[in-house]
Parts: C-alpha cells; structure tokens; sequence
C-alpha cells in the first residue's frame, strides 16, 4: 500500500517538474536537488543567515522541502507563494518557533552569523531575542502598551533603573512610529489600541528586544490600507538597523517594500531574485504564473 | 385509569400527526413546495390540537376532582355529621377517603358513613367515564379542527414553533421558581426563629447551645443561638481546604495545560475530574477513619494535643476534594489563553517559566478567581466530611487542631430526628441556612462578575 503511495508520489513529482521545468535561460543561475531546481541566486555577498537543504515535516507530511537561500544583513526579503506553500512554515524555522509545535521536525542546516540555530548548545530563548517576530494577527499582552513594550527588556535583564526603562519603552515606540499616538496614554490597556496600532505595538515590542532580524508574518493581513501604509513606511525605515524577512500574501507590498524576493510552491523554493526581476521578469513558469494572478 | 387516558391521548396525538401530515401533502397536491410548511409541521400542529387541549382538561380535572367529590359528598352527609366544627368534619372526611380506598378506618363505621363512600365511588365512576368522553372529544375536535385549518397557506411552522417556544419558557422557569419557593421558606422560617431570638444575639452571639427546655426542670438546656463560633469553624475548615486545594489545583493545571503531552493531559484530566464525583461520604470515612488518626498520632508524637476529630483532617480532606475544581477549571481557562500569546511571549525570547508567570496567569487571573471563589462556596456548603471528621462541638478557635463544627453540621443535626417545628432549635437551621445562602450566594456572584470580565479581556 504505502510503496503505491510512494511510487505515486515519485510520478507525480516527475509530472511536475516535467509540465514546469523553467525556462532556461543561458545566464540564469540554477541550484539543482534531487528533483526540481530552485531559479535565481540563492547566495548574497553578506549574509546575515544561511539556510540549506532545509527540511520541515509535520508527523509524516513534509512542508518545506530541501529549501537553501541566504538572507542578506540589512535587507527586506518577501517570501511569497500561495496559501499552504510553506512560507510561514519556513520562517516560523528561523528563531525556532515551530520548536513549540510538537509533531514538527526540522533537518537541514539554518546558520546565524555562522552558528547553527539547531546546533545543540543554542539557547532557543537566545536565539529569539536576536531574531523576533511579528505575527500576522496583532497579540499585544494584555497588559498596558508601557508593559507591553518593558516585557522584553525585563525578562532579558536589559535595563537596571526605572528611567533606563522608561526611556527604551519611549525609544522603542518612537522608533515603531506610535509614540505621539501612545505617549498620553501608556497605561491603558494594549488591547485598547487599534488594530493597526496594535500591530506597531507589537513592532515595538519586538524592537525593544534589540533583535538583529525580525520576522514578520503576514503583518498587514488584518489591518486597513491606510495602517498598512504606515506599517510598510515603518519597515522601510527598521531596514537601517535590522534584517528583516516578510512573509505576505500581497504582491504589491512585497515589491513596494523587499529588495529580493522568494517564491514558494507547495514546500518548494521555485524561485528567488531581486525584487524588481521577479515582479517584471520571472523566470520560472509557476512564479510567473502567481505574479500575473494565473495561479493561487 | 387515567393513566390509560393519557397512553389513548398519546396514541391518539401519534395519528393526528399522520393525519395531518397527510392531509396537508393532499392539500398541496403532492407538491411540498406548495406548502407553507413542511409537511412535518402540519402533522406537529394537528397533534399538538389534538393532544394539548385533551391534556390540559385531564390535568384540571386531576386537579380538581378530590375537591369537587368531597364537596359534593359532604353536602348530602347527615346534618349532624355536616354541621361539625371543621377539623373534626376533616376527620370525617379522612375517615371517608380511607374507606372509599379500603384502608384501615379508625372508628366504627356507621350505617351513614358506609352510604357516603358508596356514593362517593359512585361519583368517581361517574367522573371518571365522563373524563374520558370529555377528553377524547376534546381530542377528536382538535383533529377535526386542525384538519379543516390545513390549507397551503397555513403557517403551521410558526404556531408549532411558537408552542415549542412556549414549552421552553417553562422549562427554564422551573428551577428559578423553584429557587424562588426555597428561598422564600427559609425567609418565613428564619422570620420566625428572629422572633423567638434576636438577630444580634445569632449573628454576634459567641455561644451556641441550641439545646432548649423541654421542662421547666430539664438540666444543661440553655439554648444559646450565637452563630460565630458556627462560622468560625466554617471558615477554618474552608480555609485549610483552600490551602490544600488552591496551590495544588493551580499547579497541576499549570502543569496538565503547559508541561504535560497531550496524551497525559488525555488520561490525568479526566482522572482529576473524578474526584469530583467520589460521594462526599467516602471522603468521610477516609477523613473519620485514616486522616484524622494520622494527624492524631503525629500530634502525639511532637507532643502536642491534637483532638480526636480535627478541624485539620476535615480540611485537609475536603481540600483534596475540591483539588478538581481549581485544577479543572483553571486548566480551562489557561487554555483558552490565545496561543498567540504564547507565540508573542515566545518570539521575544521569554522561557517558558516566564510566559507562564507573566502573560498566561495574569491573562487567566480572573478565571483562575472565579474557579477559586467556586471551590470556596463548595468548600463551604461541604457537610458530609465535617460530620464525620471535625465533629459537633462548636468551639469558637483558630487552633486546627480542636474539634469544631460548622454551619452545615449544626443544620443537619438541628433538623434530624423528631423535633418540634415550632421550637427555636429546629427554626435556627433555617436561619442558618439563610446566612448560609447569603454568603455563597455573594460569592457566586462574585465568581460570575469576575468571569464574565475575564472575557472581555483579550479581544
């Protein structure tokens, strides 16, 4: 029974790569795996992390498959893809989020700085401090926005007075572009805020923590046009301190705000180039077939 | 008898429904969709005019017919038997019912008595075939009625279903008027007792000995009613249960909702939760039997005097009893913490010892309160355990060791074997059950507000 299912499977894969082999073009360069390759270049001159031969599995279903890329220090790199392909599966594996999932299991290499995040004298809570996250829907604590912001600080011994404290909670807000909205009104609960607000409180929470990448799942999925302006003025802005990697479902917001781009299909990496290349000149059928809204 | 009316009403009301049913499905040609209703409806309305109106004339007449019969035999008595003071015409009269169902009579029975059970069977006969004409009639009618009414346009939906509606109002409001009715005796019985002893002396008295004369000679009966030491010994044995109870149930919830695999979870919350259903009397004989001996023994042997039934055993007992409410209430309510956040608390690189002290319990404080303050008001009302295991003297003292007892005891040993009704000692219970009412009442209510605020948290 299972060698069916297997033998299927193989057939299947085959079927695809035949029906969606890229169109070759003499300059491009091309990683091959077992059976499919991933288009574009996958390496930058300064990377800040290293992903190889990534694997994910939940129980026996595998959702990342032999994923490799680099994410450059100081960039904005968009994962996009359609829904269930594996892009927030994949940068769940970046600070180690889906360690609290139980059935999912990680193989492949994913370095930071040249360390092996998955290496067994890493501390996760480390790690998380260095890369932080924004989630798609806003989850401020519910707490008021002043705690919000000083949980970090607080549970990394970050700060030793009250004004040290004090004064990177206002930092952080300001550099999350909500303090003239907050500053009056820092012990009203987080959850008070809207829903655009909300999530660059969470921005701001995840700054606090002085993280050197954060990644951001789906930020503006939940929030109107205009707070997703603001937030993609303020990820604009983070790029000078922070590497930041962006999973979203919106192909304008991912031109508007990524220098490079990556495009998963069904737990593959298809394709992965400059912004502006992917989004005016794919060179892979299936990423071609997404961004002019063939396909998902 | 009329249990047999009931059963042909019943079957009656079964054929009604097809009759109905069919009929409609004629009237409509067939069609369905040229019904208002489903043809279900219809058959549902023709049963419920068949079946209610039968119902509601059987139901009266129950009501109704020893009275009606009474009056009507009473009347045709001889006047000398007629023109007795009432309560011995009542004796007459029970006299009467028992020889119409052919029990034991207390006095001789006399010519004149025999001839008024005869006719009283007679009326019952009487009655009861006029009964069933009545109903089935009443039923038949119904039918018919209803059979006539069914047409396309008959909304038979929206009168079944404001009937169904109808039933559930009154459904619901049978336990609140229950509770009303309860409320309301203990009320008139507390008043009562707050006449014969004042409420200052019950509510601040230190001195409880409900013992009252009998005679005006009787010895050692001095029918003391201060409820403090009652009270006293309530709060201690709830405050050595909340001891035991609280810090184990919010740690094994911490540990059941955040350490343990789901397959452990499976199989310890359901374990936990029985405890719950083990009958109280069983922890009694565990507290009675094995606690309280133990806490003795150890007592001795640090030289300390313990009593035979402590306060300590009845509350370490009923403490472990309400282990499952904390702890299953309180894994609930950690639970339905979003997992967002923990993924928040998670992503700034907080343990997992600090999301749970920071974000999860504080989230859940206020359901944690609510599961608390409902363990406090069972722990409270818990009564088996005390009788058996903390014993009947009411000694005001904070020392766990002594005996004490506690409200629910005292209303129980007040209220069993043969009293008076009308003596303050039987009438304290109800006072007591009062207080008492009060009480869990407000921390019902407490437990609600705080819940209800719970969930308007993080939204």
């Amino acid at each position: 029974m299972s060698t069916t299912v297997l033998e299927t499977q193989t057939a299947l894969d085959q079927a695809l790569q035949a029906s969606t082999a890229p169109r070759h073009k003499s300059s491009v360069e091309v990683t091959d795996y077992n059976n499919r390759q991933t288009v574009g270049k996958i390496t930058v001159d300064n990377p800040k992390m290293v992903c190889r031969d990534v694997d994910v599995f939940y129980g026996a279903k595998q959702a990342i498959k032999k994923v490799g890329l680099d994410i450059g220090a100081n960039e904005v790199i968009a994962f996009i893809g359609p829904s269930g392909c594996g892009k927030s599966t994949f940068l769940r594996c970046l600070n180690r989020m889906n360690d609290t999932i139980a059935s999912c299991r990680v193989t492949g290499q994913i370095m930071l700085d040249n360390e092996d995040i998955y290496a067994k004298e890493i501390d996760v809570v480390q790690l998380r401090a260095r890369v932080g996250m924004v989630f798609q829907k806003p989850n401020p604590f519910p707490k008021s926005i002043y705690e919000n912001i000083a949980y970090g600080p607080r549970i990394h011994g970050m700060v030793n007075t009250k004004a040290e404290l004090d004064e990177l909670v206002h930092d952080s807000l300001e550099r999350a572009g909500l303090i003239k909205e907050v500053e009056k009104r820092m012990q009203e609960p987080g959850t008070s805020l809207s829903g655009g607000q909300q999530q660059r409180l969470c921005i701001a929470r995840a700054i606090a923590v002085n993280p050197e990448v954060i990644l951001m799942d789906e930020p503006c999925s939940a929030l109107d046009p205009i707070a997703t302006a603001k937030i993609e003025e303020l990820i604009d802005e983070l790029r000078e301190n922070y590497t930041i990697v962006i999973v979203t479902h919106s192909m304008q917001q991912a031109a508007r705000v990524s220098q490079r781009t990556a495009y998963f299909h069904l737990g593959d990496l298809i394709e992965i180039g400059d912004t502006d290349q992917i989004f005016t000149n794919p060179r892979h059928k299936l990423t071609e077939d997404y961004i002019t809204g063939r396909f998902g | 008898m009329q249990f047999f009316l009931l059963l042909a009403l019943i079957l009656l009301s079964a054929v009604a429904y097809y009759l109905g049913r069919k009929r409609a499905l004629t009237v409509a040609g067939g069609q369905i969709r040229n019904l208002h209703s489903l043809p279900s409806f219809y058959g549902s309305y023709t049963a419920l005019w068949c079946g209610l109106p039968a119902l509601a004339v059987l139901a009266l007449w129950a009501a109704l017919q020893p009275d009606i019969l009474t009056n009507l035999v009473v009347a045709d008595l001889p006047t000398e038997l007629r023109d007795l003071p009432p309560d011995q015409l009542n004796l007459v009269v029970n006299n009467l019912k028992n020889l119409v169902s052919g029990h034991f009579v207390s006095s001789t029975t006399d010519p004149a008595m025999q001839a008024a059970a005869e006719r009283y069977q007679n009326l019952r006969l009487i009655g009861n075939a006029a009964l069933w004409v009545v109903a089935l009639s009443i039923a038949m009618g119904g039918i018919a009625y209803a059979w006539r009414r069914i047409a396309p346009t008959l909304r038979a939906r929206n009168s079944v279903e404001s009937v169904v509606t109808i039933f559930l109002i009154a459904s619901s409001t049978v336990a609140i008027f229950t509770t009303i009715g309860i409320i309301l005796s203990v009320v008139f019985e507390s008043l009562l007792f707050f006449r014969q002893v004042p409420v200052s002396e019950f509510l601040f008295g230190l001195q409880w000995s409900p013992q009252t004369a009998l005679r005006a000679d009787q010895i050692g009966s001095s029918g003391a009613f201060g409820a403090v030491p009652l009270f006293g010994g309530t709060l201690l044995i709830s405050g050595i249960a909340m001891l035991v109870a609280v810090p184990i149930g919010l740690m094994s919830a911490l540990y059941l909702s955040e350490y343990a695999t789901p397959k452990f979870r499976a199989f310890a919350k359901p374990a936990l939760e029985i405890l719950a259903g083990i009958p109280t009397v069983v922890y009694g004989f565990f507290a009675a039997l094995t606690v309280a001996p133990l806490i003795r023994e150890i007592g001795t042997a640090l030289g300390l005097h313990v009593a035979s039934e402590s306060a300590l055993a009845a509350g370490l007992v009923m403490g472990i009893m309400i282990i499952p409410f904390v702890s299953s209430l309180s894994d609930d309510v950690i639970n339905a913490v979003p997992q967002s956040m923990r993924d928040g608390s998670y992503a700034l690189g907080a343990t997992k010892s600090e999301t749970i002290t920071r974000v999860l319990l504080p989230a859940a404080l206020p359901g944690i309160v609510g599961s608390i303050l409902l363990a406090v008001s069972r722990a409270i009302g818990e009564t088996m355990i005390v009788v058996m295991a903390a014993g009947l003297s009411a000694n005001l003292t904070a020392n766990p060791l002594e005996a004490v007892t506690t409200v629910t005891v005292q209303i129980v040993t007040l209220l069993t074997g043969d009293q008076e009704f009308d003596s303050p000692k039987t009438l304290a219970a109800f006072a007591l059950g009062l207080v008492l009412f009060v009480v869990t009442l407000i921390l019902n209510i407490i437990a609600l507000r705080v819940v209800r605020k719970y969930r308007e948290q993080y939204e």
